[in-house]
């Protein structure tokens, strides 16, 4: 009998303002701790919360980039429980009315599996809304004691909580990893998992086919794909396993050991808080007009769907290649730029980004904001690739020079010698030497062996050590031979 | 000297007639000689004071005084003063020094005001006799055997002994009001927002307001233009134009038409007060004041409403005095929840620990619609009373406080019977309008009788006229206990 599986997610975004969400300490990472605890942070007596409208505005962009309703008005509550990291023993949140309503997100699904062919599916999302960090307790640094480093306490997050449309682990890490490229491509986190920027709660249960949902368990705090899909598997098993040797799943919130690769419940549903939420009295409503909500909107940028389908039906790039080129923002803005030394050329600035770009940067361990080569110096050589000064072996030889000294495409053709001859008078010259040196070859190719063919070309290039215009050879040659 | 008015001391100082130096010296000894016994400051810090002195002296000398500049004043120990020992009260911030100032200490400091000291009130405002103080209960300078009020107490005393030239206090649900009633002087709680309450140590967020208190009317107008003003760094302060709170205090009050709410003359009343109460409105009448019988049929409610929202509030705002990061923590626990356990038993008294749990029960799952809810519905409809009633009058008038002030002790241990005693203030808060309690007679018991002027949104200067023109009439504001 087979199982169906639901997921949902709560996705914690960090939200890339330089200061706190409700004061104006910054929000730098790794910084000494509690150098970056202010009054506000500490929770002092009588301090209080201002709004940091920086936060406010990467909400409305999430909101406006999943075509979710932007909420008006929405009210700020406290979430009150005890705990050494956070100060005031509440949490300033949103509850029952968040800034962020029902939107939507479209990913692409590449099965895990077999041979099954990737697909695209809309994941709804059922609200975001804006909430401040709790800072860190810190274990072990001397015998006995718990340390505090209130540095992270209150730094902005916007909570995405996700309807439980996914089905597998593969449409859950699909999921996420688009959600993960929208919030760095609008600008709104940093994306740093290590840092804990991007940190995903996964609900997980498991049903037969048309009955009600199971009771879900949730996997707290996963801050790797690798991981929330090896967390998934083990769980959905467990749940399986435990009904179906006649026990129960129980409500509980739990833990991935990626040592061990199990998961473990850390608290059940009894000894679950009763938060106490009320409407934070220190915090007016949030209001948000239409008029702000237009201002937001005039700086998004075009969002990777509509570049995809640009690419595709504008560029002529197949839906894969526009999809690569739209896996994160640099690289789109890498491809774009680098188009624009060849605007005609799309698919030759594809085939380069992705195949000796990516080659190198992947050898390099370096990911595109890091790329030695700019996206207008290898435009520069993909330039002088189109108007024929250089061959494509010629361009590589460019491209490798670049990658490891830096330089200009022209500068390093001109030294390198590297310019093809595309005079068509030396052409012919060469081409004529080399066929009267091999006459014989001549003869059997004029008598039917076509495949004689490549090696006049092997020939004529070395004669002209590798510098002549490959197309013009060709053609050369093909005119001569046909005699 | 200490008779004077704020704007005859302000004069004399810029006349050069006596130095700050010397005033605050006049007032710390003062100090020294009757705050062992009245209890009305928790700290004072005289050569702290005295450099403040000399710095308004110098800006005397220099031609750039402003109206407070070298007057003393008391600062009520709820707001942050760097440097300053600020304990709201309590035993949990028994050893906090502040590192930073509350809004109303800035403006203070920046009018060139002296800071006399902290003064004394009930454990984080939560009281109506200032007898939950863990520094000890106040004596009221009319009898030292009978209670200050609360929670000002400590400012509210402090002023009738004249131990500084006026004081600040803090307003929740009368806090100011009944107090001031209590110690037979003026203080006046603000429309919610005109002053910040960056810096003061919350009690109930909502209800919360800051405001002045003192001897006259118009030393009140004076300290709120210092005081009112917007603050960014508090998200309910509200943007207005600064205003001159002394403009209307000469206008004739002829046709004013004062709402007399027959609620506040129900059964409750002490007939002393009532009387005194209706003598001073026979007085406005003298005055030009035409009286309009109005209802607030919803502020009987404010009790239970506000008995509901404050603690709810503030259990939450006392969860950040947890003994983690500063102020009292249990010397000796077993583990995380135990040290929150006995540092929170031990450092809060019996009054706060009584609203804390009222408060997370009302919050709690499955009783927050009914409870927490339920209170903020009525809230609404109290201040529709006031909304409907202004309709008909510029003010309205009544008692301060049901009763004059009562004997130490006497109502300790019934929480009830003490709440009652704020039962014409609370609405006010509730509404979140300006209030203000004037002295206008003695009680049965020779006691101080206060009078509660309410005013609409925003009209604090037309109060201050109301309460000035009636100064200028009756002398009840310049009597001073005996022996002072």
């Amino acid at each position: 009998m087979t199982w169906e599986i639901v997921i949902g997610l709560e996705v914690h975004t960090q939200l890339s303002t330089n200061t706190k969400i409700f004061s104006g300490a910054s929000t730098a990472f790794g910084a000494e701790p509690n150098t970056q605890a202010d009054a506000v942070s500490l929770a002092l007596p009588g301090v209080l919360p201002v709004l940091n409208k920086g936060a406010v505005e990467r909400a409305i962009k999430f909101g406006l980039a999943t075509g979710a309703h932007i909420a008006p008005r929405s009210v700020f509550a406290r979430k009150n429980y005890f705990y050494p990291d956070l100060p005031k023993g509440y949490q300033i949140s949103q509850f029952d009315l968040p800034v962020v309503g029902q939107g939507s997100l479209t990913i692409q699904v590449e099965p895990l599996s077999g041979n099954a062919k990737p697909y695209e599916k809309t994941v709804r999302i059922t609200r975001a809304h804006l909430e401040e960090d709790a800072g860190k307790s810190v274990h072990g640094e001397s015998q006995g004691v718990t340390g505090v480093d209130l540095n992270r306490a209150g730094t902005p997050l916007l909570e995405i909580v996700s309807e439980p449309d996914m089905c597998s682990a593969a449409e859950a890490v699909a999921y996420a990893k688009a959600l993960h490229t929208l919030v760095r491509w609008i600008g709104i986190c940093d994306g740093n998992m290590q840092e804990g920027s991007f940190r995903c709660d996964v609900n997980v249960s498991v049903r037969k086919p048309s009955q009600p949902l199971g009771t879900r368990r949730e996997i707290k705090n996963l801050n790797s794909f690798k991981f929330m899909q090896q967390a998934i598997d083990y769980e959905v098993q467990w749940q399986i396993d435990t009904i179906e040797n006649g026990g129960k799943v129980q409500q509980a919130t739990i833990l991935f050991n990626p040592d061990t690769g199990e998961t473990r419940a850390m608290r059940s549903k009894e000894d679950a808080h009763d938060y106490r939420y009320f409407p934070d009295p220190d915090l007016l409503p949030l209001e948000i007009s239409e008029e702000w909500k237009e201002r937001v909107r005039a700086t998004l940028p075009e969002l990777p769907q509509a570049k995809q389908d640009r690419y595709v039906n504008q560029l002529g790039l197949s839906a894969y290649d526009a999809s690569i080129l739209t896996s994160s923002r640099e690289m789109a803005d890498f491809f774009e730029t680098v188009l624009a030394a060849v605007p005609n050329d799309a698919k030759m600035c594809a085939n380069w980004i992705m195949g000796e770009v990516n080659a190198q940067l992947n050898r390099d361990g370096l990911d595109m904001a890091q790329s030695p080569i700019t996206a207008q110096q290898l435009g520069g050589i993909l330039k002088r690739i189109a108007d024929n000064t250089i061959s494509n072996s010629g361009a590589k030889e460019v491209f490798r020079t670049l990658w490891a000294e830096g330089g200009d495409a022209d500068a390093i053709i001109e030294a390198k010698g590297l310019k093809q001859v595309s005079d068509s008078g030396a052409i012919e010259v060469l081409v004529d030497g080399v066929l009267a040196a091999n006459a014989e070859k001549v003869a059997e190719y004029r008598s039917g062996k076509d495949k004689l063919f490549g090696f006049f070309v092997g020939v004529a290039m070395k004669a002209s050590q590798g510098k002549a215009n490959p197309a013009q050879l060709n053609e050369v040659l093909k005119k001569k031979l046909a005699g | 000297m200490i008779e004077s008015s704020l704007s005859q001391m302000g004069a004399a100082l810029r006349a050069k007639k006596i130095s700050s130096v010397e005033l605050t010296q006049l007032y710390l000894d003062r100090i020294s000689q009757l705050n062992p016994e009245l209890n009305a400051y928790i700290t004072t810090r005289p050569e702290a004071s005295l450099a403040q002195a000399r710095a308004a002296d110098a800006r005397i000398a220099a031609g750039t005084a402003e109206a407070l500049t070298g007057i003393p004043f008391g600062q009520k120990d709820i707001f942050c003063a760097k440097d300053w020992l600020t304990t709201c009260g309590s035993k949990m911030l028994h050893n906090f020094v502040s590192p930073y100032d509350a809004h109303v200490i800035s403006q203070f400091n920046d009018a060139g005001a002296v800071n006399l000291g902290k003064t004394n009130m009930d454990e984080f405002a939560m009281g109506s006799s200032n007898e939950t103080s863990h520094y000890g209960s106040v004596k009221n300078p009319w009898d030292k055997a009978r209670v200050p009020g609360g929670s000002s107490g400590g400012t509210a005393s402090a002023i009738a002994a004249r131990l500084c030239a006026a004081a600040t206090g803090t307003d929740t649900g009368g806090s100011i009001r009944q107090p001031a009633a209590l110690c037979g002087i003026s203080g006046l709680k603000p429309t919610y927002g005109v002053v910040s309450r960056y810096g003061m140590i919350a009690f109930a967020s909502s209800l919360d307001q800051a405001g002045p208190m003192g001897r006259s009317a118009e030393d009140l107008a004076l300290m709120l233009n210092a005081m009112a003003g917007f603050d960014e760094r508090d998200s309910t302060s509200l943007q207005r134009d600064k205003e001159d709170y002394a403009r209307d205090l000469n206008k004739p009050l002829n046709g004013l038409r004062i709402g007399i709410p027959k609620e506040f003359f129900a059964s409750g009343l002490g007939s002393d007060v009532a009387k005194a109460v209706e003598a001073a409105i026979a007085e406005y009448k003298k005055l030009g004041a035409v009286i309009v019988d109005i209802s607030l049929p919803s502020t009987r409610l404010s009790i239970p409403v506000y008995y509901v929202l404050a603690p709810a509030e503030a259990s939450s705002n006392l969860s950040r005095f947890d003994g983690v990061r500063y102020g009292y923590r249990a010397p000796e626990y077993t583990d995380l929840a135990d040290m929150y356990e006995k540092s929170r038993a031990q450092g809060f008294g019996a009054e706060v620990q009584r609203r804390i749990m009222i408060g997370t029960y009302v919050l709690s799952h499955g009783y927050y619609d009914a409870y927490y809810l339920q209170a903020q519905k009525i809230r609404r409809l109290i201040a529709q009373d006031f909304v409907e009633a202004y309709k008909h009058c510029d003010v309205i008038m009544g008692p301060t406080s049901p009763s004059t002030a009562f004997k130490l002790g006497e109502k300790g241990d019934d929480p009830v019977q003490m709440y009652l005693s704020d039962i014409y203030t609370i609405a006010v808060n509730l509404a979140g309008l300006p209030g203000m309690s004037i002295p206008c007679g003695f009680g049965d018991n020779d006691m101080p009788v206060g009078l509660q002027i309410i005013g609409n949104y925003f009209d604090e200067a037309r109060m201050l006229n109301v309460a000035h023109q009636y100064q200028l009439a009756t002398d009840w504001h310049s009597r001073a206990p005996q022996g002072i």
